[in-house]
């Protein structure tokens, strides 16, 4: 019994990073895509959040919306896993429960 | 896996669609099977036939209708959205005493009720919006 927490909203618009984060169970997977995986650049404001939530819980990159924005994968927040749509779609299989943070 | 798709955001507004779009791609290539898409708030306007974006870029109504075809997709068009943003197929069109109609190939026009069906009869619902 896990839930996968889709998150899409840039971390430095919108709270729903660091409200995903407080919710998320030991156990849990986060998925940043579209505008959320702004946050996902080493040294970002954000970084020291995703850093502590990685003790307990994966933290999961959507390729696809990183290569949209012209980001690269090797300058990402050590520890966060790289995935595609077809990762994408093996993570909501592996959780039985998901929720977008919308 | 049986997959319910929610998508609360119309085309070229949100990446939202897009998003959902290829979410149903990878899932569909992975032998998984969408059993429906929900369409629900500005998502109706997914479900459009009339829309006409710039030669040079995709045609998200139509990527929708494709996918459907191809694979057998049930996609709901929420009636209380659409009626409110004049999404309209003949049969309501008609009984609104309307002149026209522009439901998309694929696509159909019922209620809530089909969302939680679709959830229920589904091993995951997943939700993509703003």
């Amino acid at each position: 019994m896990s839930m996968l927490h889709i998150v899409n909203k840039s971390p430095f618009e919108r709270n729903a990073l660091a409200s995903c984060l407080s919710h998320a169970s030991k156990g849990d997977a986060v998925l940043l895509i579209e505008d959320a995986v702004l946050g996902a650049v080493a040294g970002s404001q954000v970084a020291h959040l995703l850093l502590s939530a990685l003790a307990t819980q994966a933290i999961y990159v959507l390729s696809e919306d990183l290569a949209a924005r012209g980001m690269e994968p090797n300058r990402l927040v050590k520890g966060l896993q790289v995935v595609d749509y077809s990762g994408f779609v093996d993570l909501t299989v592996q959780h039985d429960k998901n929720q977008s943070w919308l | 896996m049986k997959y319910t798709l929610m998508v609360n955001e119309g085309p070229y507004q949100h990446q939202s669609s897009d998003t959902a779009y290829h979410f149903a791609k990878a899932a569909l290539a992975k032998g998984h099977e969408i059993f429906r898409v929900f369409f629900y708030h500005d998502g109706v306007n997914n479900g459009s036939r009339l829309s006409v974006p710039p030669k040079d870029d995709r045609l998200v109504q139509k990527q929708w209708s494709d996918l459907a075809q191809q694979h057998g997709i049930d996609m709901v068009i929420c009636i209380a959205a659409a009626q409110r943003r004049g999404l309209m197929d003949t049969a309501e069109a008609k009984r609104q005493g309307l002149d026209a109609h522009n439901i998309a190939p694929g696509f159909r026009i019922s209620g809530l009720g089909q969302l939680i069906e679709g959830s229920i009869e589904s091993d995951r619902t997943i939700v993509f919006g703003d």
